[in-house]
Formats: C-alpha cells, structure tokens, sequence
C-alpha cells in the first residue's frame, strides 16, 4: 500500500472507532426514551406506586434520590475539596502523599457493591446508623470522594503558578492566596468535577442496596434515619422482582433516572464550557 | 548614608549548586541599585533572597545574614508574610490578576485587612496616581486589567506593590516586556518613586542601569565582582571583568 492508502485507511479506522463508541450511548438512549415517554405524565412523577406497584408513580423513589444526593453532596465535597486543596497546594512530594495518592487511584477502582458492603458494616452496624438516609449517603459520598478529589486537584493545579507568586509578593499569607487567587480560578472545574462526581452517585444500586434503599414504603422518609425509597433500586425492584409489571412504568423509571443522570452531566459541562470561554488567561 | 538592607556573608544554594557565593551587598535608602550580568549569574536569585521568594522552591537553601533596617530576615521568628509586604516586588512579565484594574491593586490591601471601601478606594487612587497610571485608567477601573496594554499593565503591577506601602520594592528586569517608550515610563517612575522607597532593580539592559540607577552591581557566576556608583563603575571600573562586560566584550 502506498502512504496515501494508508493514511485513507488509518483515518477510516479511526472515525469508525468514534462512531462506534458514541452508537450505543445513542441507541440507549433513544430506545428509553422511545418505550419510556409515553409512561411520563404529572401524575407520574408525584404520585405514590399503588396496586403492588404496578400503577402510579414513582414519586417517593424520585424523592428519596434527591434526598440522597444532597447527602451525598453535603458528606463528600467538604471532605473532597479539602482534601484536594491540601493535595495541591500543601503537600509536598513524599512517601505519605505519594500513598494517599495511591489510596485515591484505587478507591475509584473499588467495585461499587465493596462500597455498598462497606457501608453496611460501617454505617449501618458499627456506627449503629440503621438502614437509613444518613447511612446510604455517607456511603455514596464515600464513593464519590475519588473522582472529585482527582478533578478538583486537577482544576487547582491548572491556575497558573504565577498567581500564587503574586499574591504572595503582596503579603497575602497562603491561605488567602488559596482563598482569593487559586479557588476562584479553580471553581468552575471543582463544581464540574462534582457534579460528575454526583451523577455518579445518583445512578448507582449497589452501595445504596444494603444501607438505605427499600423496596417499598407507604410513607415518605421523615428524618435521616429512616429508610427511602430510590430510582435506581427501584427499577431494580420493579424490573425483576415484581410479577406483571407493565413495561410502560419500567421505562417511564428508567428514563426519568436518565434523566436525571444525563442532566447532571449536561449542566457539569455548560458549567465548563462557560467558564472555559469566559476564562482570560 | 543610609543602608535599608545590608547583605552579609550571603550564599545561596538550589540543592547541590551554589547560585551565590558569599555576598557582601549594602543597599542604600532611597536610591535605586541596579544589578546587572549576564543570563544565569544569580542577579535574580539575589533579589528574590530579598523577600524570601525562593522560599517556596524546594531544596534551595540560603545561608548569611539580609538584614532589613538591621534585622536579619532569615531568623526564625520573622513572619514571611510581613517581610513581603515590607519589600515588595514587580516581576518581569507584566501579571495582572484576571481581574479589575480597582480588584488588582486593592488586592494586597485587602489581604492586610483593610475593608472600608472609602480606604480602599482613596489607597487605589494613591497607588495608582503614584504608578503615574491615574489618568489613563480613572474611568474604567471596573474593566479587566488584562485589556490594558503591556506597558500600562506594568505600571499598574507596580500600583499593585506599592498599594501595601512597602518600604523596599524589587523588580526583576520589569522592562524587558516593554516597548521603549513604556520603558522610559517605567524609568521616570522608578526615580520619582525612589523619593518615597528603596529600589533594587535586575536589568539586562545596561543603558538602564547607567540611566535610571545610583548604584550598580556586576555580578558574575555568582559573585558580586563589583559594586559601586552607577557612574563610577560605568565610566572607571577597578575590575578588568566588569569593564569587559560593560563594553561588550564578555559576557
């Protein structure tokens, strides 16, 4: 072949690997939304299952996911900013931070049931939490910890170094550095990495399976430590273990949870692209 | 006359290397000393020795005394981050923070505390004014200060400094981004601002140090190989090295 065959065939090879990667995520979701559209309506989507769940709606299971990403939210970004902004601004390079580096690789390869296990001899048993909101979010966020730590200490790292040079030139102790100078540069790609990080945690099963979600309640949760309902454990639920369930509501389940995980993504990379465009440096 | 700061027995080491080699440095009140040499003879390792800029580099070590109206400020007890306000510096890039023009020179005050907007408007203007910057940006200084041109962003950097009122400022060749004409700016401003503060300046240019400066350093491989007033050392050096080099026969 001469190099101009080559080169033809490398960039057809290419292209069709870009077109293969992308066809499944669009054929999921057209047939979602295809089956699941029709099963969408108010009703839907703020009233309770009834008739062994094989009417109504999924209120309650759309409810308790809210319910535990707020949790999330509010268990993981603390710990995670913190941890990222020590990371990139405090740490040096030694054998301590290398192994919490390590630590952090390696706990965003953890299957996601270890963490669903983990939770329930932590939260549920050791900290004696029960089968609850508290315990299924600390869990989540514990989960999410590793991405946003890795996407935040890659935001802080991309403002430029000379930032920190100049503020403290000017007397600005390193906190106020990190404060004035390095955080607001840094944010647009924190908040993106954690609402990555929180779709992620909206969509999952497993970690919520042992720790928090039920199979079905008659009442809403009224504190912390009760049990909830939630979409991803209940299109589980009504997928496989609820007999003459009618595909309407199953699909109808699904899209609305990829909905909400798609927009999670979505806004996480309107933030970016703003950000980026508005970005002078 | 006068010494602000009096360098001592100074060496300065990045790991293994010895970037200074026992300096031995008066700078005076209120003048400006100029250091001048060739890329890589230590010149700016000095100046940032001044406020502790290299503190941040990892196995850079310095050794000595700098001692600041006599007070050594490598002891121990000195609070880096008061040292740095009391000698300030313009760095050789222009580096405006993405910010306003107002935000990047009430920055440092703010930092130091002050939060009244009248002060900080009334140091803004000061500082400003005393960037000789005042009349050019009085009407938009809500606007970016990255849409000034290079010249103007380095006056306003040296706004920026002088805005925390410090007693020393250090920059590090700040002309050597700017046209000739902002360099004659900058030069004007420096020697008004010597009237006030005590000015330490790297250049490459030696026609800036013979201009705009009363004492010049030649530092070479990182020694001081001399020291002396700007006109003395320009037109009589004792040291046959410094006269190669202002001659442009070495270096």
């Amino acid at each position: 072949m001469t190099r101009q065959q080559t080169q033809r065939l490398a960039q057809w090879l290419i292209s069709a690997t870009a077109v293969i990667v992308i066809l499944p995520i669009v054929l999921v979701v057209v047939y979602v939304v295809a089956k699941g559209i029709g099963a969408i309506n108010w009703e839907f989507l703020t009233q309770p299952p009834r008739n062994g769940m094989t009417e109504g709606g999924i209120f309650p299971a759309l409810l308790g996911t809210i319910i535990l990403t707020l949790g999330t939210a509010v268990a993981a970004i603390p710990l995670a900013v913190g941890a990222a902004i020590y990371l990139a601004e405090y740490a040096g390079d030694n054998r301590f931070t290398r192994a919490i580096r390590l630590a952090i690789v390696n706990l965003a390869g953890i299957p996601s049931i270890v963490y669903g296990l983990f939770g329930l001899g932590m939260f549920v048993l050791f900290f004696n939490f029960g089968t609850s909101i508290l315990a299924g979010a600390l869990t989540l966020g514990l989960m999410t910890l590793p991405v946003v730590i890795s996407t935040a200490e890659e935001a802080i790292l991309t403002v430029p170094q000379e930032f920190r040079v100049v503020s403290f030139s000017l007397g600005a102790s390193r906190w106020q550095t990190i404060r004035h100078q390095v955080l607001p540069h840094a944010l647009p790609g924190i908040i993106t990495g954690i609402i990555l990080g929180l779709g992620r945690a909206a969509g999952e099963t497993a970690p919520i399976l042992f720790t928090v979600a039920a199979f079905y309640l008659p009442e809403l949760p009224k504190s912390i430590f009760d049990q909830t309902m939630a979409l991803p454990y209940h299109l589980y639920v009504i997928a496989t273990q609820v007999p003459g369930m009618p595909l309407s509501i199953q699909y109808g389940t699904a899209l609305v949870l990829l909905f909400i995980v798609l927009s999670f993504t979505l806004v996480a990379t309107v933030i970016r692209t703003v950000m980026r465009r508005r970005r002078e440096w | 006359m006068e010494n602000k700061i009096e360098v001592r027995n100074f060496n300065f080491y990045y790991g293994d290397f010895q970037a200074l080699i026992d300096l031995n440095v008066p700078i005076r009140a209120n003048q400006i000393t100029a250091l001048i040499g060739p890329s890589g003879c230590g010149k700016s390792t000095f100046l940032r020795g001044l406020n502790r800029m290299n503190d941040t580099i990892r196995s850079a070590r310095a050794e000595g005394e700098v001692l600041l109206d006599g007070k050594n400020i490598y002891d121990p007890d000195v609070d880096v981050v008061d040292l740095r306000q009391r000698v300030g510096m313009v760095f050789q890039r222009p580096n405006p923070f993405p910010q306003s023009i107002y935000n990047n020179v009430a920055f440092g005050p703010r930092v130091l505390g002050m939060n009244k907007t009248n002060d900080l408007d009334q140091i803004v203007t000061e500082s400003l004014q005393g960037a000789a910057l005042w009349d050019e940006v009085k009407d938009r200084l809500d606007q970016p200060a990255l849409e000034l041109n290079p010249g103007q962003q380095q006056r306003m950097c040296i706004a920026r400094t002088i805005a925390v009122r410090p007693e020393v400022i250090l920059m590090d060749e700040p002309c050597s981004a700017l046209d000739p004409v902002a360099t004659l700016h900058v030069e004007d401003l420096m020697r008004r601002l010597s009237e006030k503060y005590t000015i330490v300046i790297v250049t490459h240019n030696m026609q800036q140090a013979a201009r705009a400066s009363d004492w010049t350093g030649f530092f070479w491989l990182g020694r001081l190989v001399e020291f002396n007033e700007t006109t003395e050392l320009f037109t009589n050096p004792h040291e046959s090295l410094t006269e190669s080099y202002i001659t442009g026969r070495q270096g």
